[in-house]
This record gives structure tokens, sequence and C-alpha cells, in this order.
């Protein structure tokens, strides 16, 4: 194992009486990632990130936060983990000072070390003005980051962020995003969201799960290369043969859509230019062509819509 | 860490208005209920001078007052367990406590002693009552002192039961029912087979009223404590466990 793993999991399976609910989810987080769980709903995301942190016990598998076994020395490896539930677990009836201090206390920062502690979590995610004030008149946002606040006041190792930027508004949301990137550079990050363009903005690397399993697991660039277009739509006035486009130097494939249009295939270089020079040689009166993007969201949804999933789980590196 | 957990299990008690209303209201009616006694007492005091060892103080004013007071107690302590932990469970405010370093047994430990410490908070006040009377009377120290031990030993009995219900449930009226209903039970519990003295014996042990009579005599036994221990510490064990299976299986 590599020295800067942070979170190493192997095989991970719970069940919940009979469901399966996380089924042999294997994969390491190293320092400075910011790791990004995407899944549908009921997919498993909360279980894993609760077996993570010790909220619950795997049926089976093995769980090393910082090389510190979770299961054998809970107390331990507990201290290198900063989490925030989907709800933040906050006393409504306390002040944020207050509750910060109680979690400082809960983490075994000593006693010297706490209001530093406590000023410096609170200065990073921006909760100096309400300090004095209850949790209870907080808005959602403030709460959230107060949850954020007290996962991050032991700086442990690993955060783990369960849908940390849900119910926010939009400036809060920006500002939660660059908190967690600024966070990514000194901890190991795990954050879920449905939110897919918040896993292009903030990871680098992504986890998809679905019906327990880990379905795709790669880096931000490797995702971003399967993300490139590799096709073209295209509409002309007077519509060559598909055989003549498919002899365009480059296309590989050519698709007859709806609407006069036709989709163009590509693998490597982009027959753009050569087709304008071709329709305007011949006459095809070109008028319409655009670049097709896979989204996240396409590659999201062929993965988490398809019955059985396609890639099996591999082993990450 | 447990004084922690206990210290926050305090503060957030008197934040809430429960705790200043359940002093304010049990202060009132114990405070009736002693100035009646101590009413009765001078009526009977003339005649009871003439007796030789005739009962005093102790047995005419501060016994009935802490009989008197066990029941209140028992309709109260619920009121005071049921949040304990079904509210953080219910407020998802469990998971803070599951994330940080921190065990099962420090958690109950922790809140046990919170809840405890407050209603040791509430017996000082009590206590006060049965002490003014120093001022114009000799008392029965070592009376009063079995007596003040066996409401504490009933009332950590009481917490003990409560905390276990409050961590059973995730609403907080049923943790108070069911705390109530079975408190209940253990201090009735005698009343079954009077006539018959087979079964008699043990329901008579497992009464908590049993029990807490003789500490009013002024009775120390040891079986009586040893009962109070035990019923703390299963209800602490039981609930460390309920707690822990929360994490192993649904």
């Amino acid at each position: 194992m590599q020295k800067d793993t942070l979170v190493h999991a192997e095989h991970l399976t719970r069940y919940y009486g009979h469901t399966l609910a996380v089924d042999k989810v294997s994969f390491d987080l190293a320092k400075g990632d910011v790791l990004g769980f995407l899944g549908p709903n009921g997919a498993g995301k909360t279980t894993t990130m609760q077996l993570i942190t010790g909220n619950l016990a795997p049926s089976a598998g093995r769980i090393e936060v910082h090389g510190i076994d979770l299961l054998d020395e809970p107390r331990r490896a507990k201290r290198e983990i900063g989490y925030l539930p989907e709800q933040p677990p906050v006393y409504r009836e306390l002040t944020v000072e207050e509750y910060l201090r109680y979690c400082a206390r809960l983490n075994r920062i000593a006693r010297s070390h706490i209001s530093k502690a406590i000023s410096t979590a609170m200065e990073r995610c921006g909760l100096n003005e309400v300090g004095h004030r209850l949790i209870g008149n907080l808005s959602k946002g403030y709460q959230q980051r107060v949850g954020i606040a007290q996962a991050i006041i032991h700086t442990p190792a690993v955060v783990i962020l369960d849908e940390p930027t849900v119910g926010l508004d939009p400036i809060q949301i920006r500002e939660i995003r660059a908190l967690i990137r600024e966070l990514g550079k000194e901890h190991g990050i795990i954050l879920s969201t449905h939110i897919l363009p918040e896993v292009q903005a903030i990871c680098n690397r992504v986890q998809i799960i679905h019906q327990g399993r880990l379905v795709f697991s790669d880096s931000i660039v490797g995702l971003e290369q399967q993300l490139k277009a590799t096709s073209l739509i295209a509409a002309f006035h007077a519509a060559p043969e598909l055989e003549a486009l498919a002899k365009v130097p480059g296309v590989s494939r050519v698709e007859a859509l709806s609407g006069g249009r036709v989709r163009i295939h590509f693998t490597e270089m982009n027959p753009a230019e050569a087709l304008i020079e071709q329709s305007v040689a011949r006459g095809w009166r070109l008028h319409e062509l655009s670049p097709e993007r896979r989204t996240l969201e396409q590659i999201f949804i062929e993965l988490t819509c398809s019955e059985q999933p396609v890639d099996q789980p591999e082993e990450t590196a | 860490m447990i004084f922690t957990i206990a210290a926050r299990e305090l503060r957030s008690l008197f934040l809430s208005p429960l705790a200043w209303a359940v002093l304010a209201v049990v202060q009132f009616i114990l405070a009736y209920i002693f100035l009646s006694q101590v009413d009765n007492y001078l009526v009977w005091q003339p005649k009871l001078a003439a007796v030789e060892g005739a009962p005093g103080v102790a047995d005419l004013v501060v016994a009935p007052l802490f009989a008197d007071a066990a029941i209140v107690l028992l309709l109260v302590a619920p009121l005071l367990t049921m949040r304990v932990l079904s509210e953080e469970r219910r407020n998802r405010t469990l998971s803070l406590l599951f994330s940080a370093p921190v065990s099962m047994t420090e958690i109950i430990l922790g809140k046990y002693l919170g809840v405890l410490s407050f209603f040791l908070i509430l017996l000082c006040l009590l206590a006060l009552m049965p002490l003014s009377l120093l001022t114009g009377t000799e008392l029965d120290l070592g009376k009063l002192a079995a007596g003040l031990l066996g409401l504490t030993l009933l009332l950590a009995a009481f917490a003990a039961t409560g905390l276990f219900m409050s961590a059973l449930t995730e609403q907080p009226t049923i943790a108070a029912i069911s705390t109530f209903g079975l408190l209940l039970l253990l201090w009735i519990i005698d009343w079954a087979g009077n006539s018959d003295n087979q079964s008699s014996g043990l329901f008579a042990y497992l009464s908590m009223l049993r029990h807490y009579e003789t500490l009013l005599k002024g009775q120390f036994n040891s079986t009586d404590v040893a009962y109070y221990l035990l019923v703390i510490i299963l209800f602490l064990g039981l609930s460390i466990r309920r707690l822990d299976s929360d994490r192993l299986s649904h």
C-alpha cells in the first residue's frame, strides 16, 4: 500500500436484513484526492459512507483509515475521519461556538488547542458572524456550514461529506464548492452528490455506484477523455447519399436522423473541416454542423439504467 | 469524554423549559406535602412528648415526605429521560457521536451521568426541606441519610430505566410512556401473589418499593443497595447493547 493512501476499502459488503445494500465495493483514496460519489437514489452511497465512518459495521470487508483498521481500532481510526451526514448533526439549542467546542472535545482535541481549532474552523466555513447565534435560528445554508465546520474541526485526514450542497442557494453552493476544493489540498475528501456538474467542477476522481456496486471509477481526466466529442450532427439542404458522406476522410460511420439530419461518427481526426470543403465543392448546402459531446449525464444514465452493470467493478489502483 | 457528553446533556436539559418546569412543579408539590406533614406533627407533638420512645420528626415528617417524593418522581422521571437518546436518533445527531472517537459505553455513561446529575440537583433541593427543620428541632440525621440514599438509588434506577427505553425508540413520548409503565410495574409488582407465599418472595424482591421502604425506616441492608445497583447495571448494559446494534444490523 502506498504511504499516502488515506482510505483503503476492501470488498465492503453490507446487508440490511436480506437486502444487499453495498456489494463488494473496493477503492482507495489518496491524499489530495477529491472523490465524487455518484449514484441514483438508494444506490448505496450513504451506506458506503456510513461504513467508512464507522456509523455502520460492514457485513464483510475491511476498511483502513490512514493505515489504521477501522474495525480493530475504531477510536484511533475515527480521529482521522470527519463526517457530515446528509442532515447536519447539529444541536439546535446550542450556539455555533458552543456546538463546535463540544465537537472539539468529542474529537479529543487537547484543551489548549480547542479555541484555536474552533476559530480556524469558523474562519474556513465563514461562520465568524454567526458564532454567538443559536444553530436552530440559522438558515439551512449556515447549518450546513456548521456541519462542515464540525467535520473539519479536528483536521482529520479524511473528510466525508454526504450531499454537502443540497438545499443551498447558488451563491452558497459556489462558496461550499470553493471550500471543498480548498480542503482537498490538505485532506482527502469523499463527497456524494446527485448534481453531476458538481463532480466535474470540484472532484478529481469519480465513482459511480449502482445497486450497491461500483460500476465506474476513473479520474476526472480519464472521464474527460470519454466525454470528448466522437460524433457530429450535420444538416444539409441538398443531402448527399450516406455513402458519399461516409467517404469523407475521417468519418467512420454515418447515421440518418429525423429532420434531414445525420450523425457522423469519427474516431481520431475530426472531419468537420473536410465536410465543409466537400459540401462547398459538391453543393450539399450544409447549414448546420455541431459537435456532439457525451455528457457525464449520458455516461451516468448508460451505467445506471441498464439492468446489469456494464463494467464489472475492477480493482482500482 | 464521559464528562463532556454528560455536561452537554445537562446543559441541553437546562436550555429547555422542561427541566425548569419540572423543578418548579416538583418543588412546589413536595413543599406542600412537607408543610402539611409539619402541620400534622405540630398537632400530635404534645401527646407524643408524653410517650417514651415515641417516633420523632424523622419518622413523622421526613419518611412520609420521601415516600411521597418517590411517587412524584416516578411520574416525572420518564419526562426527563425520554429525550436523552430518542431525540438524538430522531434529529440524526447520533452520527456525530458515532463518528467521533468515542465508544458506545462512553456515550451511554455520559448520557446517564448527565441525567443523573439533574436528578441529584432535584434531590439537593428536596433535601433542603427536612434540613431546614434543624433550625428549630433535632433531627435523626442517620435516618435522613438513609432516606436520601434510598431516594438517590431509586432515582438512579429510574434514570437507567428511562435511558434504556429512550434508546429503544425514536419517539420521546413512547419512551416516556414505556418508562412510566415499566417503573410502575416494578413499583407495584409485589401486589401480585400477596396471598400465595411461593411466588411472592420473588415479586417482593423485584419490587422497587419494598427496597425503598426499608431504607426509609433507616435500615441499611446491602441487599437493597445491591438490588438498585443491579437494576442500574442491567439497564445501562442493555442500552449499550442496543446502541451498538444500531451499527450492526437492521
